[in-house]
């Protein structure tokens, strides 16, 4: 029935174990994270880590293969295409109900507690001496959440972030025209450059966390100033740390000749991938830092 | 586009592996579709059983067989299971078997994510129903699991609850994004969007609501987490956030997740009906506009589950005049189905019996959700058992029935035996008989103010929740009998012909024989 490959059928595989394996995996971490949370070692969360990892790569690693030795037509190439557009899209609505959350304290919840709309009995008899603002530096309930001393700025590390941000969508474009018009070496230079300042956002934004739980106390406890903060920056940094990661991946590949001027998807997946981190960050920047 | 398929053996005899190895490593769209809805079944079955308990602790009025506590174990872990665990798992295992036949594709776009998407859900359904184990007790805080009751006063295994919430949403995130990839890179030539099936066309509706909701639903649970034990105050007034917030960030996913139980569906029944009336489906484009409208409106009404939270007048307006909305394009489709009949020629198979079940129950359950939606009156019936009554007809009788309809449908396709006849007329009966006696009288106690998710009642509700009960028990029974019935056809019967139904169409239908084989369309079929 089937003969060799060619450029008009679709390829369909036939038994993977790598599924099974990756749910081992993230169950063993979840297990693993929920049985930390009651007291036990991080140990079965690590393991279960592992495992994912293990999987990614063999998994991964499996699909490179398969795409180097030509068995994906262009058909196959459209199904990744709109697979990796509607994760990214599904990555967006994950964000989207955080912002949604920062909006929502912003816009109804701090000024109802400060007696907005017709809450003014109930506030006036909940918390008196509540009022409100933004950044929240002061909690209706002062007892419960240590409040932070200071509000970050914009204009410090976030707006260096920004532009290092931005310039990484840049280079990774520039990466892009390189690999079309096969010049290798500036393929991997610009990706490599894409990677620094990936990893070099990521550290940046460590190092901005230790700055803001040292010496403006603005933790995750600090009511929903702090929990909104690290909820949208902890969650994109740790997007782009994915990014970055795989942004390396694809240098590596770069580096062994792969991708052609007409077949090179997983460089246009991550490239995306990449453009919507930096999106995110520049609403992150406006309604979290800025505004 | 497709013309040929090329799979990684070059010595497969196109059928399937043997053992149980089959059944973890499969990448085919058919197994895994198997796989599906053998889950969904044995999760209908859990979480039915769970349904007996509360059943059997509401007989009597005072407190009989469990504690209170036990009986709120029971209704949230009902819900989840029924919700989560049974009627989306069974959806997508009917998409994974008829999409690609409906279309004329070789397989789903992405085999071995499918496989993934469905090998998630046993570890996930795992962990969940393991809470029942747990010191503390399982979830207690009803399947809506709002803030507080699931932060700062739910037990130590809502951990396992957060995550397996996680889980299950990446496999319904995966699952989708492969439905819309197959429907939009792998139709044959020729199947333009306008040609598909509408059970092609409503999953691929659905599969874009879970995408758009899924995430939210992980990100709710995520900020609950965070709030149990990293202390941030998300849904905690102390802290500047609001327990009201948890609720509007659930309603966000969980009004168009009501869609994702209902459009596959409409699908099913704009199907079935126009076979067994031997006519074509009345208004097939305003079906499909009809099904992309009560997508886009699922996204705006959220807030009607929340009349009684507290809201602005304004927000209670609008929200009250959104929902009625909806009934426009629902009405368009019940229109339709109606049509399709009018002057057809009808016969009165068990999958027909089955729909029509559907369209006049799934109707009563949208009465009472106009009802529900006029935000006056909601103020009476919010969180009594005219609740309980309406989502059980919308989603009993409206999106169990159509599955149990597709499965007396497309079951002589899928096993190559005819199902028997009088065996389905029974289960019908005695199931409608009984769901109808089940839930009918819950909206008389609901009117008359019985609460939801409480063990006990006053003793004025006492004749029909023992009615109820009765009801209750004959419905369980009658899947049971269910169970029987599917493994009697899997395991023989009567041989199906291709065509399966004399009014039968679709490539399922007309372009493969009974059993489908194992790979559907190796070379893509010509469209008319």
């Amino acid at each position: 029935m089937s003969t060799a490959s060619s450029a008009d059928q679709y390829y369909v595989p036939h038994g993977t174990h790598w599924p099974i394996i990756g749910s081992i995996g993230l169950t063993t971490t979840v297990v693993g994270f929920a049985r930390y949370l009651h007291g036990a070692e991080l140990t079965m969360t690590f393991l279960g880590l592992a495992i994912v990892i293990f999987m990614m790569y063999g998994w991964f690693g499996q699909v490179v293969n398969e795409s180097m030795s030509g068995l994906y037509s262009k058909q196959v190439d459209m199904s990744f295409r709109w697979g990796m557009g509607w994760f990214i899209f599904s990555e967006v609505m994950f964000f989207a109900a955080f912002f949604g959350a920062l909006f929502y304290a912003r816009a109804f919840s701090i000024p109802w507690l400060d007696g907005a709309s017709n809450n003014a009995a109930t506030a006036e008899y909940l918390w008196p001496n509540f009022e409100a603002a933004w950044p929240l530096l002061a909690v209706p309930l002062a007892e419960k959440y240590e409040v932070a001393k200071q509000a970050m700025g914009a204009w410090g590390l976030p707006a260096i972030n920004t532009a290092i941000l931005l310039t990484s969508g840049l280079t990774v474009t520039l990466a892009h025209h390189a690999l079309k018009r096969q010049d290798r070496d500036w393929l991997v230079y610009w990706l490599a450059a894409t990677v620094a300042l990936g990893f070099l956002f990521v550290g940046l934004q460590a190092w901005e966390y230790s700055h803001a739980y040292d010496d403006l106390n603005l933790r995750m406890d600090s009511g929903i100033y702090g929990s909104t903060f690290y909820m949208l920056t902890g969650f994109h940094g740790f997007h782009v740390t994915m990014g970055a990661t795989m942004l390396l991946i694809i240098t590596i590949r770069a580096m062994k000749g792969h991708f052609t001027p007409e077949n090179h998807f997983a460089f246009e997946a991550v490239a995306w991938y990449w453009h919507f981190v930096d999106v995110v960050w520049l609403g992150l920047f406006i309604f979290v830092y800025w505004i | 586009m497709t013309t040929a398929t090329t799979h990684d053996d070059a010595h497969d005899d196109h059928g399937p592996a043997k053992g149980l190895m089959r059944w973890v490593t499969t990448t085919n769209h058919k197994d895994i579709g198997t796989l599906y809805l053998w889950l969904a079944f044995i999760m209908l079955l859990t979480g039915g059983s769970m349904a007996m308990v509360i059943r059997a602790e509401l007989f009597q009025p005072g407190l009989q067989f469990v504690k209170p506590e036990f009986f709120n174990q029971m209704t949230t872990m009902h819900g989840l299971i029924m919700v989560f665990g049974a009627i989306m798992p069974a959806f997508v295992g009917l998409a994974n078997w008829l999409i690609p036949m409906q279309i004329g594709a070789p397989d789903m776009a992405l085999p071995r994510m499918n496989n993934w998407s469905f090998w998630i859900l046993p570890f996930a359904f795992t962990m969940l129903a393991s809470t029942l184990l747990m010191e503390g007790g399982a979830p207690a805080f009803g399947w809506t699991f709002y803030a507080p009751l699931s932060t700062t006063f739910a037990p130590d295994s809502t951990d396992y609850f957060i995550f397996a919430v996680h889980l299950m949403g990446i496999s319904s995130v995966m699952g989708a994004i492969n439905v819309i990839a197959t429907i939009l890179n792998m139709r044959a030539p020729g199947m333009t969007l306008m040609k598909m099936p509408l059970f092609v066309w409503t999953w691929l509706i659905t599969a874009y609501l879970l995408i758009a909701v899924m995430p939210v639903l992980a990100g709710a649970v995520t900020m609950m987490l965070t709030d149990r034990h990293f202390d941030t105050s998300f849904f905690d007034a102390a802290g500047g956030g609001d327990p009201v917030m948890f609720q509007h960030i659930f309603w966000f996913f969980g009004h168009p997740e009501v869609y994702i139980m209902i459009l596959p569906a409409f699908g099913i029944i704009s199907a079935i009906v126009p076979t067994f009336a031997r006519k074509p489906l009345f208004g097939y484009s305003s079906m499909v506009y009809a099904s992309a409208s009560i997508a886009i409106l699922s996204f705006m009404v959220w807030a009607h589950h929340m009349f009684t939270t507290g809201m602005p007048v304004a927000g209670e307006l609008y929200f009250m005049y959104a929902t009625i909305l909806i009934s426009v394009p629902t009405g368009v489709k019940v229109f339709n189905w109606v049509s399709t009949m009018w002057k057809g020629s009808m016969t009165f198979e068990t999958p027909m019996l089955w729909a029509l079940g559907f369209i006049v129950m799934f109707t009563i359950g949208g009465f009472s959700g106009l009802m529900l939606g006029v935000a006056p009156v909601d103020t009476q019936y919010h969180d009594t058992y005219f609740v309980v009554a309406h989502f059980h007809y919308v989603l009993v009788t409206g999106a169990l029935y159509s599955i149990i309809a597709a499965f007396y449908y497309w079951v002589p396709k899928w096993t190559g035996n005819m199902y028997s006849e009088t065996h389905g007329k029974i289960h019908f009966w005695w199931s409608t008989i009984s769901v109808n006696v089940l839930f009918f009288p819950q909206h008389f106690v609901g009117l008359a103010g019985m609460p939801r998710r409480i063990p006990d009642y006053s003793l004025q509700f006492a004749e029909f929740n023992a009615i109820s009960s009765i009801g209750g028990f004959a419905f369980g029974l009658a899947q049971v009998y269910f169970l029987y019935i599917i493994i009697k056809t899997i395991k023989g019967g009567e041989k199906a012909t291709d065509k399966v139904w004399e009014g039968a169409t679709g490539l399922e239908f007309e372009a493969l024989p009974s059993p489908a084989p194992y790979h559907s369309f190796d070379t893509a079929p010509e469209i008319k």
